[in-house]
């Protein structure tokens, strides 16, 4: 980044920041719904961008994490807790079921390891659609109130985006930190090399069970605040297709690139509904679109600032 | 008779093949010991035992008194033995300075406060004496992987070094490298050797190299070890000579 550039770096996410903050008073409430929902995916996206563009394991299970996280809200919800209780719960629970999910990372890689979470999504899948008594198999589970804090009720479009909002920033500030962190470099050494990191004492095991338990944990706090954003949640939301929809948020964003989430879940959120006016066609044109962006930028839209500092 | 790494009687069978058969040697400590021998001679495989990469067939491994026989590479590590690969092997992604305190930071603390310590882990000044010694001052903040090979290979190797081992294997240091490098390498190691008192095994090829850098020199042949002894001693041993070096 170029001097220039980087004094600018600050001022912009600053300004950034504000106007995503004030954006919900020029949209209606299904363009706050919609935006909502955008940051709702961002936090999973960085989760899952720690798990895959950072730490280099590959997953295809991150929307068993969402509904974890969101059945685990719907349900604390109903039986009275305070979403102050809620979303440490989620991401609690979320964290172990990760921490489990890691093991398999452990002996296996590539195409088998995408396979072994694929089937974990599955699984997940089954269990909110059979086991009825507790998630409301295919009737789901609605009527999920959302969250009043401290007297405070966000049952306002324009103010739960905003809670949303202000927990997606400070979730991001602390993957910041845990990028820059000793951790960080460690994730990507196991990342780049995990042979080389065994032989400088960095324990693949370690890292690789942290990468996947803090990727789900962030999904488990994006579940929990889905679940109140629609109000009404069933099994297919957590579907295999949904984590692809991740998976290809973070490849499209940038993997490994910190702001990727947050652009691959325009792409992926937004850009459809933007779509909207080819009426039919608007998945094709969709589609279209993802596959001209992968063949010329396989590294993501953000590795486009890349091409431009090349000379 | 006690060194720094007593390696017994070492066997390494894949099938019919023996790639390591009965190896038995011992390195001092301060000591250089270089390892020669054809392709195919068992140097690489006999590391792979010693460094845990893969598991012997039979024998004993002694570092410092304590068997570490098939103990994994990353417990090696944080014992003090350090190695270097045959390929190159840094993280390509990360920038040359972050390589060097990547390959270090995990010996400091524990991991929950490596989470809340310095974003350098404490070892930016470590790292920046390092780069300035093997003399990458101008490649520090590049990513590694977009380096030349012989920078990268300089890299791998001071990478070895950041937490001051007691022991340290090195896989043909100088293949691949141009001959410039080559001399700075040598004097590098001689060097970090009388600096640091650490301990080297180098396998090489190049026997100017392990002439001018080793004390005592191993040459091994079909798994087994030919002669060992001081470096022109060896180069005029007649089996050497034969299996080895030729006229």
């Amino acid at each position: 980044m170029t001097g220039l550039g980087k004094s600018l770096r600050w001022p912009v996410l600053i300004l950034a920041i504000i106007a995503l903050a004030v954006l919900p008073t020029s949209l209606k409430s299904y363009g706050v719904y919609i935006l909502t929902l955008w940051a709702v995916y961002v936090i999973a996206g960085m989760g899952l961008n720690l798990t895959v563009g950072y730490a280099g394991q590959i997953s295809l299970g991150q929307a068993a994490f969402l509904g974890i996280g969101a059945y685990t809200a719907g349900l604390m919800a109903k039986l009275g807790f305070s979403y102050l209780l809620i979303v440490p719960a989620s991401a609690s629970i979320c964290f172990l079921v990760g921490l489990g999910l890691g093991f398999p990372a452990l002996r296996v890689q590539h195409h088998y390891l995408a396979f072994a979470t694929l089937g974990f999504n599955m699984l997940c899948f089954l269990v909110f659609r059979n086991e009825e008594w507790l998630t409301g198999g295919t009737f789901g589970m609605n009527d999920i109130a959302r969250p009043v804090l401290f007297g405070w009720h966000f049952s306002r479009a324009a103010d739960f985006y905003q809670l949303t909002f202000g927990i997606t920033v400070v979730l991001a500030v602390l993957m910041a930190l845990l990028l820059r962190s000793p951790w960080g470099r460690a994730f990507a050494a196991l990342r780049d090399n995990p042979i080389r990191a065994e032989s400088v004492g960095i324990s693949t095991t370690f890292y690789t069970l942290m990468a996947f338990a803090i990727g789900a944990a962030y999904a488990g706090v994006a579940g929990a605040l889905f679940a109140p954003l629609v109000g009404f949640i069933e099994p297919a939301s957590f579907t295999v297709t949904n984590s692809l929809a991740m998976l290809l948020m973070v490849i499209v964003g940038g993997q490994g690139r910190f702001f990727g989430p947050a652009l691959g879940a325009v792409i992926v959120v937004l850009l459809p509904e933007w779509l909207r006016f080819a009426a039919d066609w608007y998945l094709a044109v969709f589609g279209f679109m993802i596959v001209v962006m992968m063949v010329w930028m396989p590294g993501g839209l953000l590795s486009l600032a890349d091409r431009w500092k090349r000379p | 008779m006690t060194g720094l790494l007593d390696v017994t009687d070492i066997h390494k069978s894949y099938g019919a093949i023996r790639a390591v058969d009965g190896v038995s040697f011992n390195v001092a400590a301060g000591e250089i010991l270089g390892v020669i021998g054809p392709n195919g001679s068992g140097k690489t495989t006999l590391f792979n035992t010693i460094l845990g990469q893969v598991a012997p067939s039979s024998g004993k491994v002694l570092f410092e008194g304590e068997d570490i026989t098939g103990l994994p590479p990353l417990r090696l590590a944080r014992r003090g033995i350090g190695r270097t690969f045959q390929s190159l092997q840094v993280f390509g992604k990360l920038s040359v300075r972050d390589n060097l305190i990547a390959a270090g930071q995990e010996f400091l603390d524990t991991p929950a406060r490596r989470l809340f310590s310095k974003p350098d882990a404490g070892l930016g000044q470590r790292a920046d004496e390092m780069i300035a010694l093997f003399k990458l001052g101008h490649v520090a903040k590049l990513a590694a992987g977009s380096l030349s090979y012989g920078q990268q290979k300089l890299v791998d190797i001071a990478m070895a070094f950041i937490p001051a081992p007691r022991l340290v294997l090195l896989d043909e240091p100088c293949a691949g490298v141009n001959p410039a490098l080559i001399e700075d390498l040598l004097a590098l190691l001689l060097q970090l050797n009388s600096q640091q008192g650490g301990s080297f095994i180098v396998i090489e090829h190049n026997m100017d190299f392990i002439m001018r850098l080793c004390g005592r020199v191993m040459c091994m042949a079909q798994g087994a070890i030919l002669a060992i002894g001081p470096g022109e001693a060896i180069r005029a041993n007649p089996a050497v000579l034969e299996a080895y070096l030729g006229d």
